[in-house]
């Protein structure tokens, strides 16, 4: 557990951030083309969860093909996507119990709030990612600089 | 049907694009946010280009009289900026910091086989299940006593 607080250094892909950052953008406008929808994880997840809501089955084929998608990109290309998590067990239960209060309480979350209200201008969805996007970076630096990690 | 599988067919480009940027990764994500040391920029290049689409994209969907598959387009109409959503952002802001995960890059990442991604995912969708129970208490007492 001693060794949990060295963070892993990421390299700078600024190409495959920006291709990938395109293709977040065509969903969510493809989403609103299509279903007249906002493409926010938050929304579409809460939709399926029992009682689900009536429009719940396009909602899971998008969840489906949203986990499928890294699936088959490492399938097809034989490359692997990037993936490390450094945080204890207890922390993930804990962290994934307060992103869950709190993205429904706050009406979305990176993808709802962060892209598609802040591309529709939305006061609220400014405020609401300015806030969050606050509160990562200042979680992160006490976790990190004065806790010296969990 | 069409609907569900052009549904399907968006979620894989999302799905896609969350994994290329690297948004399913909670270690590069943690990095951004992580100014006083290993910082790693690339998020706001994700952010940008994304909103970029998204802006322009919107602009010409949205002079059209309805979308594909419904009779209108469904818009949050919630103006006002109140105390739930701006706690809801803070507190969401604590529990992204902590894991690295977010809603919309925990799911891709459930497609990596990662058991990182499943334990976070369950627990997020207990904290849903939760704040909905916590919703819905107010609003139970108050339909049963005007009923």
């Amino acid at each position: 557990m001693l060794n949990r607080k060295v963070s892993f250094v990421t390299e700078f892909t600024p190409f495959l951030w920006l291709a990938g950052g395109g293709l977040i953008g065509l969903a969510a406008v493809l989403l609103m083309a299509f279903h007249g929808r906002i493409a926010g994880m938050t929304g579409i997840l809460s939709a399926v969860l029992p009682p689900a809501s009536p429009g719940w089955t396009w909602r899971a084929a998008f969840l489906v093909g949203a986990v499928a998608a890294p699936a088959l990109i490492v399938a097809l290309s034989g490359d692997s996507i990037g993936f490390a998590s450094s945080t204890p067990a207890p922390w993930l239960v804990v962290g994934g119990l307060i992103v869950g209060i709190g993205v429904y309480f706050g009406s979305g979350c990176t993808s709802g709030h962060g892209v598609c209200g802040m591309a529709r201008f939305s006061p609220r969805s400014i405020v609401a990612t300015g806030v969050f996007m606050a509160s990562t970076a200042a979680t992160v630096f006490v976790i990190r600089h004065v806790l010296g990690g969990l | 049907m069409k609907r569900v599988l052009a549904a399907g067919l968006v979620g894989l480009l999302f799905g896609a694009g969350i994994s290329i940027s690297g948004m399913a990764n909670p270690a590069k994500v943690l990095n951004f946010f992580d100014f006083a040391g290993t910082w790693d920029p690339s998020l706001a290049f994700v952010m940008g280009a994304a909103l970029l689409v998204t802006v322009i994209g919107y602009r010409l969907v949205l002079k059209r009289p309805a979308p594909v598959f419904d009779e209108g387009f469904h818009l949050p109409a919630a103006r006002q900026i109140d105390i739930p959503l701006v706690t809801g952002a803070a507190v969401f802001g604590i529990g992204w910091g902590i894991t690295g995960f977010c809603p919309g890059g925990a799911v891709p990442a459930l497609g990596l086989a990662e058991p990182d991604a499943f334990l976070f995912v369950a627990s997020m969708i207990g904290g849903l299940a939760i704040a909905r129970t916590i919703r819905s208490v107010p609003a139970a007492r108050a339909s049963a006593q005007s009923a």
